[in-house]
């Protein structure tokens, strides 16, 4: 369904949209540069804030200890994720196979303190009968990750599986191919933009997780938003303003970037399939 | 016993089949097809599924300080095992009014923010729809982009402006419309615009996936037959968008029930919203019994809308693999 151009109530309406979903973080990124401490007084134009963000070693750490807990999550959950995306979408119906879909449905819409507490009871009863893991840190926030983005990879995996043209991979089995030998010489290269843009999910997913890791961290691992809550909780702070809008830089970046490459490969698979 | 769980009914019947003439990888392929699977089901079961046993273990228990903080509910003494359950935790959230208000206002926020939701989110997502095929990645977008940037940078961006002397209040004192700063921060309503701002996305996309796949001819068959534009919306539109407007409400309602980080930034200290309250009770009061049943009385008001949704994603999936 589509019209030549947008009407003017729906100019309008996207106008209105927009403004509403952007202006608060234009605001937040323009007071980044504020020379004040009060962060809603403007006095001038300033990159002091930024100066003191990257000279604050908490919060260099917390964003390492983040950064290495988004990637070694979004790794597994990825992996994790393709199995459980291609056991629905490929395999027959097996008992248990409801369950199976339920327990990936579930973690995306429960509410996160849920998940983060009965995660942490089960860590703290693991410990009581085998000792293991002992302390909660990385691991136990890496496993309430892989939790929370296999769901969501698993998703965009099946999706993909579901709506991709079967017919190599049939060609395949004709010639005798064994399964594992379809997945990674056939299926596998197909579904990779996929794979890459559920890495990219789960990867922000994780680096932004605030509740789960609350329950499951331990003295000494302190990630970042759980360093942003704790300052925050505390009123306004202009260093804040900073690393919010380093935040949103990037991200915007990335997902701009990874919109531009899979808008690019759609077109040369619209140019392949009409040569 | 996990083989047995996961054996795949219909290849069983395959292998049955084709028993005679099998060469021995051929009998292989659905063992192997049990064992992927056992994988990311195992993972699940143990770190999704196990867990929820463990809560409604502990939400039976009383707080005792040791470590962890709660009694066993089994123990042992001169030789007789004895069980001892505890109701209490759950007679207090029935029988206090501070847990029991606490659900009442989470679902009454859950239920108004899914409300403004549909309503803010529905035209956006009808009007990208429609948009030209060209332009229609790119607002589409530009509509995620903030669900794609940190949520807490989201609500804290709300903090700046709501604050009392916040950029809201500012604006309004300069244009002369106020005397004096409202109080907008902490309030109900703070809470429940950071809400919608956070939420909005959630809404928006599955009400795009399924405007986007609507037939137009049906839109114009119905003008063509005398329709209004909003007797077509009324008649056509929503009725076909049934699907994506049901995904999305509960995409939105469900997390909200639990939201901690909008209420505890933003909102009153008085007016506890249930998330909340689980948060306190297991950090500042270290009571993790009452918490894991605060958590078991929420699960059991979620499950239901939870499967709900499940079951109608499941059927949506099979009808698209059909096609």
């Amino acid at each position: 369904m589509q019209n030549k151009d947008i009407s003017g109530f729906g100019k309008l309406t996207l106008g209105a949209g927009l403004a509403f979903l952007y202006v608060p973080i234009l605001i937040l990124i323009v007071y980044s540069f504020n020379a004040s401490k009060l962060v809603t007084v403007w006095a001038s134009f300033s990159t002091h804030w930024y100066g003191v963000l990257f000279n604050d070693d908490a919060v260099v750490s917390a964003f390492g200890l983040s950064l290495k807990i988004a990637f070694l999550s979004s790794a597994m959950s990825v992996v994790l994720g393709t199995i459980a995306g291609l056991v629905l979408a490929r395999f027959g119906p097996f008992r248990g196979k409801s369950l199976f879909a339920g327990m990936l449905t579930a973690p995306m819409v429960m509410p996160e303190v849920i998940t983060g507490l009965s995660m942490l009871l089960l860590f703290v009863e693991l410990q009581q009968w085998f000792g293991f893991p002992a302390e909660r840190g990385m691991l136990t926030i890496w496993v309430g990750h892989v939790t929370l983005c296999m769901a969501y990879v698993t998703v965009v995996i099946r999706s993909r599986l579901v709506e991709m043209d079967r017919s190599v991979e049939e060609a395949a089995m004709d010639l005798g191919a064994r399964p594992f030998k379809i997945f990674f010489q056939i299926t596998l290269p197909i579904i990779a933009p996929a794979i890459a843009s559920s890495f990219l999910l789960a990867f922000t997913l994780s680096i932004d997780d605030l509740v789960i890791t609350a329950f499951l961290s331990g003295p000494g691992s302190t990630t970042l938003p759980q360093l942003i809550f704790s300052r925050v909780r505390l009123g306004l702070n202009p260093e804040i303003n900073a690393l919010a809008t380093m935040t949103v830089l990037v991200v915007t970046l990335l997902v701009v970037g990874a919109n531009r490459m899979m808008v690019k490969a759609e077109r040369r698979r619209a140019r392949l399939a009409a040569a | 016993m996990m083989s047995r769980l996961l054996s795949l009914r219909d290849s069983r019947e395959a292998t049955a089949r084709t028993a005679r003439r099998s060469a021995w990888w051929q009998r292989a392929l659905p063992r192997g097809q049990s064992l992927v699977t056992a994988i990311p089901y195992g993972w699940l079961l143990l770190f999704f599924l196990v867990p929820f046993l463990f809560v409604l273990q502990i939400s039976f228990s009383d707080v005792e300080i040791a470590s962890p903080p709660y009694r066993a509910l089994l123990s042992r003494a001169e030789d007789v095992v004895s069980l001892v359950l505890n109701f209490g935790n759950y007679r207090y959230i029935f029988g206090d009014p501070l847990y029991f208000d606490a659900y009442l206002s989470s679902l009454y926020m859950a239920g108004v923010t899914t409300l403004i939701c549909l309503v803010v989110g529905y035209p956006i997502a009808y009007t990208i729809a429609r948009a030209p095929e060209a332009k229609r990645n790119t607002l589409l977008m530009l509509v995620m982009l903030p669900f794609w940037t940190s949520f807490l940078v989201r609500v804290y961006a709300w903090m700046g402006i709501l604050d009392n002397e916040g950029l809201l209040n500012q604006a309004l004192l300069s244009l002369g419309l106020i005397g004096e700063p409202l109080q907008l921060m902490h309030t109900q309503l703070s809470v429940q615009i950071v809400m919608v701002y956070a939420y909005l996305p959630f809404m928006i996309l599955p009400l795009f996936s399924n405007l986007v796949k609507l037939d137009g001819r049906l839109l114009e068959a119905s003008a063509d037959l005398g329709c209004r534009p909003w007797q077509t919306f009324l008649r056509v539109t929503l009725p076909l968008s049934k699907n994506g407007v049901i995904a999305g409400s509960m995409l939105v309602f469900i997390p909200a029930v639990g939201e901690f980080v909008i209420p505890e930034l933003v909102g009153t200290p008085e007016s506890l919203m249930i998330g909340k309250v689980l948060w306190m009770e297991f950090f500042d009061n270290n009571n993790w019994p009452m918490a894991a049943s605060v958590t078991i009385v929420m699960v059991a008001l979620l499950i239901a809308p939870i499967v709900y949704l499940h079951k109608r994603e499941e059927k949506a999936l099979a009808r698209a693999a059909q096609r």
